[in-house]
């Protein structure tokens, strides 16, 4: 098993456990990559990749492309705001467009679910979802568990649970898949109004409790509160949300274990987690920065692959 | 598939100690010098020579690394395989040093391309040297020959030579396969 199951990275619910393994595997050799005097190898020069985002993104948008640079690719770039998707293009013509000077792969963000799987059934390149929605955001899962692997030694058995707002949250969707994928135990934890009603189904527990869900786990993945995706009020207010959800240093404090703390960024600072958290030991926030650079590497390289000449 | 047995445990141990004491003549005492097996399979010949010179020749201190060149190939995405890559352990620097490069089996060159690149992600080497313990003749893409080696062969293309060691296969032997 050396080879990627599938030929486009949609979602994690179409990966199976060899394929995570795989990507971690590659994903450890490009770690060492990245910390080389020089940071790059040539393996993709004759492969060029277009980063479409249809929404707006920081970190990722950054990280694939330094990934894809770091491989040695072209990249182009492409921003809704500044396009022809304004002008009432549609998504296929704009793709296909783009697709005809000679792209090889499409990394794309886009803000209605499913928009990867309906790329990847009319365009011939490989498609990497950058994140659809509220459906998944399969990178940022990868290097979550990856991240937990790192600080751990495995996934498989451990207590994660997932703290926020879980309805609007793709982030929560594809580690709920990973995790589930790799033998973890997820919990979910936030406002009865922000947990979707049969998200069990998954194969997850609901916890309402902060601090009994942070009791039970080994590590605590806190979700921003995505007020640009709330059409409605959720919870009262934001210092409500805070107050029984938010993890400070005290709430840590109070349990008898140290538990791992990640959060997929951007924080809001004071509102998930207060500042003394973020910056301490515990949390391994820029450690999952760093490794969402080697795993996108990897999973690139391993899609790259399978493009054949 | 036939095999023929090019080099026995015996000859191989004889060429290892030449190759070893010719590397002492040209360095010394090493102060200067890293050694670096090319992964995957240069690694148990490199492994070998640095224990050679420590143990028989008592030379201290011999900085010894593995370079993965699977990023660095010129045959990616042309294979029916993919291609797998192995471990990089380098814990030194190679700025200018001289660098032996040490592989099992020198066949196309291509090998040596990608790793006189790969090398270079770790500084600027004062020179290169290449070690193998075996040559084969003939068959080179590209312009580059062994400083050191161990036996020179002349295979044609349909025939491959495979190195054996004990701490992998069992045995120390080199064979010369046709018809796989």
């Amino acid at each position: 098993m050396s080879e990627l199951s599938v030929d486009h990275l949609l979602g994690i619910k179409y990966l199976n456990k060899d394929d995570i393994n795989l990507i971690f595997e590659t994903a450890d050799h490009f770690k060492e990559v990245i910390n080389r005097p020089i940071k790059k190898v040539p393996s993709l020069r004759d492969i060029t990749i277009a980063n479409l985002f249809f929404e707006n993104s920081t970190r990722t948008r950054l990280s694939f492309e330094l990934a894809e640079k770091r491989l040695s690719a072209d990249v182009i770039n492409f921003s809704a705001a500044a396009s022809s998707v304004k002008k009432g293009e549609t998504l296929i013509d704009t793709v296909n467009n783009i697709l005809s000077m000679k792209v090889d792969m499409v990394v794309m963000r886009h803000p209605n679910p499913g928009a990867g799987v309906f790329l990847s059934k009319h365009v011939n390149a490989s498609i990497l979802n950058a994140g659809d929605g509220a459906h998944e955001h399969p990178t940022q899962a990868l290097l979550d568990s990856y991240s937990i692997r790192e600080r751990l030694g495995e996934v498989a058995g451990k207590k994660i649970v997932i703290v926020g707002d879980i309805l609007h949250s793709r982030v929560a969707l594809s580690n709920i898949f990973a995790l589930k994928l790799q033998g973890a135990e997820v919990k979910v934890c936030g406002p009865k109004t922000l947990i979707p009603r049969y998200i069990e189904k998954l194969g997850v527990t609901v916890e309402t409790d902060l601090k009994k869900a942070l009791a039970w786990c080994d590590v605590a993945n806190m979700l921003r509160v995505q007020n640009e995706r709330m059409e409605i009020s959720y919870f009262p207010s934001t210092r409500e949300y805070t107050q029984q959800f938010g993890v400070n240093k005290k709430v840590l404090e109070s349990l008898n274990k140290e538990i791992v703390i990640m959060h997929p960024g951007p924080i809001n600072r004071g509102v998930e987690i207060t500042s003394d958290v973020a910056d301490s030991n515990q949390a391994i926030i820029l450690d999952q920065v760093q490794n969402g650079v080697a795993v996108r590497m990897a999973v690139i390289y391993l899609l790259a692959s399978k493009i054949k000449r | 598939m036939s095999q023929k047995l090019l080099l026995s445990a015996k000859e191989i141990d004889i060429i290892l100690h030449r190759l070893a004491c010719q590397l002492i003549e040209n360095h010394t005492h090493f102060r200067d010098t890293v050694l670096i097996g090319v992964q995957p399979r240069g690694k148990f010949l490199a492994d070998r020579i640095r224990q050679i010179l420590v143990n028989e020749y008592e030379v201290t201190d011999i900085k010894l690394g593995y370079l993965d060149i699977t990023f660095y190939r010129d045959d990616f995405r042309r294979g029916e395989k993919p291609l797998e890559a192995n471990k990089t352990h380098i814990d030194f620097v190679v700025e200018d040093k001289r660098v032996v490069f040490i592989d099992d089996v020198l066949y196309t060159g291509r090998s040596i391309r990608s790793a006189l690149t790969a090398v270079q992600s770790f500084g600027r080497p004062q020179e290169i040297e290449l070690l193998t313990l075996i040559d084969r003749r003939f068959s080179r893409h590209l312009p580059i020959q062994p400083n050191y080696r161990g036996r020179q062969v002349d295979a044609i293309n349909k025939e491959k030579v495979k190195v054996h060691w004990v701490e992998n296969e069992g045995e120390d032997a080199v064979y010369l396969v046709s018809g796989f």
